[in-house]
């Protein structure tokens, strides 16, 4: 049995579902960053004056790039996979020898395809508004990479456990984006009342923002060894739970 | 060898129904087997845990030898499934549903299209390669499903009513594949509720009702079990009262058309003797029902009867 075939069929079609659909998949994200850095970057940012020693603009550009990372990697898998149990064509894939491993990683290479390919408009975008530059790409990369696994799984199993559309669209507004708004996109947690930073110390978030911002930037709150212990962690921890609900056939097969 | 062996079959779903009750089934390789049963019985759940789509309470299955627990990868690979329901991605094209498929069965792309091509040429479906699926009439989703199971060449096609709500000309024309490719080597098993469909594909039946098989023999031992034959007459000349023939349960349904039930050992020509001398003239004459039908309700009259 060939599993590459199989992973390679999965693989492109998620990635021409979300190419041919892209004004609902990569548009939203372009014009709402471009938003954000015209508002928040060139309006407001100039009032602010500095942040963590960097300008305002340049300080929110790496956040805001892995923001639309995590959302998209997320719903990438989430509305692909939950439309596959749907329509039922997840059928087509039960009946063939595809192990539980390969049908995983094909959605979430597709969600990881997706992160990518907005991160760069994002990115592109960014280059309009402010002259940040990437100083360390392999922070960079590995962090992306491992952000939208950690994403692309999760949506994965928001996926298996979702039985309508509402479901899929729950954890993105009620969790994930305070979670997202939170963890330091826009500020320095050092600039929080005690309270409140320890309590961010808990979203898992901010830990990959930061981590994000040093490969940009140079600068971090957090020490760079634990973001990767928490989001490598995560990643392990969902593989193997999204593995488990397959293998089981939860939310797939009665 | 067997194609299909099913052992003390169960499955209660989650909400409690039984759907089968240990069943055991065996398809030899190379035939053409019937499934039969009414709504409800079991058909689609039987089918379902053989194309590992639904998971089984107990028993076994084996596909050619390879037990679907231990080998299911290779059990897998000998299997294509024509579902009940459609379910294909509303928005894929015809072409690419059929390339997808052969795909995930890991059969190399250039490979899978001439395969695409070949089985969407054979069911008068190449002209809607780039067609979305959503866009097909009810008979081309059938085709596309039956194109789909067949890309991976597997020894054991399992259709599940594949011609339900197609017409009478294309209905043919499948059969006319169907009986192809089982001469050319494909196991298929076959559910659907036209019973001629049945009688005239299928070699070997199982009758299927309440999760339990209640009858599994050759199609012509089964047909032979039928004592009586029930033929409806059309009378050249209106009647007022039911002629009698000794032997013969007769019944004037309106003035110009006689019911007849025919015992098998008497036949028909001394009918046609005893009213030919009541001067009544037969001007032709039809099957009440289709003979397997008859059988089956017989079967799953009596089902019911011995229900508690
Ligand atoms: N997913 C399911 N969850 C719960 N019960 C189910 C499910 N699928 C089928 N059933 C029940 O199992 C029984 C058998 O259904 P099945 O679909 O196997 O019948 P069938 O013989 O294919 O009928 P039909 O000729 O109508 O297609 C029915 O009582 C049905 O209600
Ligand atoms: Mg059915």
């Amino acid at each position: 049995m060939n599993t590459r075939i199989a992973f390679q069929t999965i693989v492109r079609k998620e990635i021409g579902r979300f190419m041919r659909i892209w004004p609902q998949t990569i548009l939203p994200a372009a014009i709402t960053t471009a938003l954000y850095f015209l508002i928040f970057g060139q309006l407001m940012g100039e009032r602010i004056g500095d942040m963590a020693g960097q300008r305002y603009i340049d300080f929110i550009v790496p956040g805001i790039v892995l923001m639309s990372v995590i959302n998209n990697a997320y719903s990438n898998v989430v509305a692909s996979f939950y439309s596959t149990k749907f329509q039922r064509h997840i059928e087509e894939l039960l009946v063939a020898p595809v192990p539980p491993w390969v049908i995983l990683a094909g959605y979430v290479f597709g969600g990881v395809a997706r992160g990518l390919v907005v991160g760069c408009v994002v990115m592109a975008i960014a280059l309009l508004f402010s002259e940040v530059s990437i100083q360390d790409y392999g922070v960079t990369l590995a962090v992306f990479l491992l952000t939208s696994t950690l994403f692309a799984l999760a949506g994965f199993i928001n996926a298996v456990f979702a039985n309508s559309f509402d479901d899929i669209s729950i954890i993105p507004n009620f969790v994930l984006t305070p979670l997202v708004y939170l963890g330091g996109v826009f500020y320095t947690v050092d600039m929080l009342p005690d309270f409140w930073r320890i309590l961010s110390l808990g979203n898992p978030i901010l830990y990959m923002v930061n981590a994000f911002r040093f490969g940009f930037l140079g600068i971090s709150d957090i020490p760079l060894w634990q973001a990767f212990a928490i989001s490598g962690g995560f990643t392990v921890l969902l593989a193997l739970f999204a593995l488990y609900l397959l293998q089981r056939g939860v939310g797939i097969k009665s | 060898m067997q194609a299909l062996s099913l052992r003390h079959l169960r499955k209660t779903y989650k909400n409690g129904i039984t759907a089968l009750n240990g069943i055991d089934l065996d398809v030899d390789e190379g035939d053409f087997f019937a499934l039969l049963g009414p709504n409800g019985a079991g058909k689609s759940t039987t089918i379902s845990i053989i194309a590992s789509l639904v998971t089984k309470t107990a028993g076994t299955v084996s596909v050619f030898g390879y037990d679907l627990d231990r080998q299911r990868d290779l059990a897998k690979s000998c299997i294509g499934l024509v579902p009940q329901e459609i379910n294909f991605s509303q928005f894929e094209k015809v072409f690419d549903i059929v390339v997808n498929q052969a795909g995930y069965y890991g059969i190399p792309r250039r490979l899978a299209m001439q395969r695409a091509e070949q089985y969407l040429r054979q069911l008068s479906l190449w002209d809607k390669r780039d067609t979305a699926s959503r866009q097909l009439s009810g008979g081309m989703k059938r085709r596309l499903m039956i194109a789909r199971a067949l890309v991976h060449q597997p020894r054991l096609l399992i259709l599940d009513e594949p011609t339900a709500g197609v017409d009478i000309e294309i209905r043919r024309s499948m059969w006319d594949f169907l009986r192809q490719i089982n001469r050319a080597g494909t196991t298929i098993i076959l559910t659907t509720h036209y019973l001629e469909e049945a009688e005239s594909l299928c070699r070997n039946i199982a009758i299927i009702d309440q999760g339990q098989i209640i009858e599994n023999s050759a199609m012509t031992t089964l047909l032979a079990k039928l004592h009586t034959d029930s033929f409806i007459l059309d009378l050249a000349a209106p009647r007022a009262e039911t002629p009698a023939v000794a032997g013969y349960q007769l019944e004037l349904s309106d003035p110009h058309t006689l019911a007849a039930d025919v015992p098998k050992q008497l036949g028909l020509n001394n009918l046609f003797a005893g009213l030919d001398a009541q001067g009544i003239t037969v001007v032709s004459m039809r099957n009440k029902h289709n003979r397997l039908e008859q059988l089956f309700l017989d079967l799953v009259e009596g089902q019911k009867g011995i229900a508690p």
